[in-house]
């Protein structure tokens, strides 16, 4: 029998093994759909120089209430 | 509201929360030069009988820079730059200006409280959570009506995506909130020992080993959660902005905050190195306090590489300079702190001065450059004035710099010193040194350690009476600054 401590230690490491794939996983996932020209993440980085409030959105949110962009 | 006027963001919170960062800045590093004062002239503990001593000074330093300048300086950013980069202003929901302005009062009452108990010696004795419970209490209160305030905000943006700030912002928010609950579990001795004891101190609702590991899981991770997380929060939208240039690469910014994340939360056992808790901790504490330089170094390198081909605004604006070499103490103190992680080389610095060495070349090269940077930045577009001195600024930066690297200098000298005297034996294997050797031979670094201290916070009063013209008296902008901001020379 193995004990409590060691069980531990086992599943931390399995977990971290887990964890490092889905890590790696995440990275081809970025860069292949930027390849594949699904997404383009850099676009993103105008949101913080693009900022005053009549800025046009990066990507508008699809979700807000229709009065809100009447008021704009 | 009236519907044709021009919807401008509110920066009414924003403000609140630089007030007290300045003023939580001049109080906590006032009593950090007091400390360091005090080790290196003993006397100096009896200027105001029990108020006055290095034990009750000590946790009203770490507390007030850490939970009163930084978090201040975080909730500032916070206040002004979550509207930008949503595109949505506070002003259009009253809710969100309510809770706000809530948020901050409470925060604001909540650490005077927390100071004064403090003074009066009501303390749990964990390192950066030594407040009581009732206090306890107040700060869980503070930090929902900081997460009401961000998610009501994120639920009315008009962009789309979360620029990479706001994921440092959530991460802040979520990994505080589950580490300062869990650690934070006490139980008044009143009720523990069935009447004898008091209601206002409590102990820990574990014990032992597990008190320890439960306390530098959260030590560590206040290191993530507050000195880093939403410290990078700010630099990944002040760097950008003020230099005009976007994130190098935003894929890495992206990556960096996962491979943080995940490997941040796993480095705490490296305060625990050769102490009662389990072996293989001791080592994947280690092992990913070196595996935490990779997502570190990711972010910094990313501000560096932003400001390639602009690097003469290295020279031309103070508050790039300032970012600058936030992003560079940063990196010395995340290559550092996994050297000190080593087994071997823990083995000599734990317990010695180089931790404070290493503290510090974080806290003012990195947090405290990026602090003062993001409010310099914020100044002019809050107050629509010019910053009132670009001179004062160069002249602080200067003292900071030589200040910080004093500080750390010292540190490296004094630690290993120490960490080396204590192990050292001679042919029989005695011991070579008594305690007071070591007392003896660190006195000329402390002293300068000290020095350090005064010059960092001369920084500090410069940075201040700058805001203040700033604020006051400065020449009025007729619109908002783009990137660079305005200052008078
Ligand atoms: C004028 C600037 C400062 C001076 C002179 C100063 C001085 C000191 C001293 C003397 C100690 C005690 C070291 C010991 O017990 O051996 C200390 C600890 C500490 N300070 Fe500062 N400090 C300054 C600024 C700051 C700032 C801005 C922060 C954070 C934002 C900070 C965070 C801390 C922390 C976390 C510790 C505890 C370190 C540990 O337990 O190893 N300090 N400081």
């Amino acid at each position: 029998m193995i004990s409590l401590v060691d069980a531990q230690g086992y599943a931390k490491i399995i977990m971290t093994v887990v964890l490092v794939i889905i890590l790696y996983g995440y990275i081809l996932h970025l860069y292949r759909s930027e390849k594949k020209g699904e997404r383009d993440y850099e676009k993103y980085g105008k949101m913080a120089l693009d900022d005053d409030i009549t800025s046009v959105p990066v990507e508008k949110n699809p979700n807000l209430p229709q009065k809100k962009e009447g008021e704009k | 509201m009236q519907s044709n006027a021009a919807l401008e963001y509110d920066y009414t919170v924003a403000k609140l929360f630089t007030y007290t960062t300045i003023l939580f800045g001049i109080l906590g590093m006032t009593v950090g030069v007091l400390i360091a004062a005090q080790l290196a002239f003993p006397e100096l503990n009896y200027l105001i009988g029990e108020y006055g001593t290095f034990s009750r000074l000590r946790p009203i330093h770490t507390d007030t820079v850490i939970f009163g300048f930084m978090l201040s300086g975080i909730w500032a950013s916070y206040y002004y730059l979550s509207q930008r980069v949503l595109k949505v202003s506070m002003a259009e929901s009253k809710f969100l200006m309510f809770i706000g302005k809530l948020h901050f009062w409470l925060y604001f009452v909540g650490a005077l409280v927390a100071v004064i108990s403090l003074l009066l010696g009501i303390s749990s004795s964990k390192e950066y959570a030594e407040f009581e419970w009732p206090i306890d209490i107040v700060i869980v209160l503070v930090w929902v009506l900081w997460g009401v305030s961000m998610f009501g905000l994120i639920g009315i943006r008009r962009e789309k995506s979360l620029y990479i700030s706001m994921w440092y912002f959530v991460a802040t928010f979520l990994g505080v909130a589950m580490l300062y609950l869990f650690n934070n579990m006490a139980i008044p001795t009143y009720f523990a020992s069935g009447g004898i004891g008091s209601i206002m101190n409590s102990v820990s609702m574990y014990s032992g080993t597990n008190d320890a590991l439960v306390q530098w899981w959260y030590g560590h991770n206040a290191v993530a959660f507050v000195f880093t997380v939403p410290i990078i929060a700010m630099i990944y939208y002040f760097l950008p902005k003020e230099s005009g240039q976007a994130i190098y690469s935003y894929k890495l910014s992206l990556l960096s905050f996962w491979g943080l994340m995940f490997v941040y939360l796993w480095a705490g056992s490296h305060h625990l190195i050769y102490s009662t808790v389990p072996d293989w901790m001791q080592t994947m504490g280690s092992i990913f306090s070196i595996i935490l330089i990779l997502p570190s170094w990711g972010s910094a390198i990313n501000m560096l590489l932003t400001m390639k081909g602009e690097w003469n605004q290295l020279t031309e604006n103070p508050i790039i300079k300032l970012l600058v070499l936030a992003s560079t103490f940063y990196m010395l103190s995340t290559i550092e702190g996994p050297i000190q992680s080593i087994k071997s080389v823990n083995a000599i610095a734990h317990f010695t001065d180089w931790i404070p060495g290493h503290v510090h070349d974080g806290v003012l090269g990195w947090v405290g450059f990026m602090t003062f940077a993001g409010l310099l930045h914020m100044a002019p577009r809050m107050f629509k004035r010019e910053i009132y001195s670009k001179k004062l600024i160069e002249l602080q930066f200067w003292l900071q710099t030589t200040g910080i690297v004093l500080y750390f200098t010292s540190m490296w000298i004094a630690g290993i010193t120490q960490g080396m005297m204590w192990r050292a034996v001679d042919e029989y294997g005695n011991l070579m040194y008594s305690f007071i050797d070591t007392v003896a031979a660190l006195h000329p670094y402390w002293v300068i350690r000290t020095l350090a201290g005064v010059l960092f916070l001369s920084g500090v009063f410069i940075f201040a009476y700058n805001m203040i013209k700033t604020i006051t008296s400065s020449k009025e902008l007729a619109q908002e600054p783009k990137n660079q901001s305005p200052m008078a020379a």
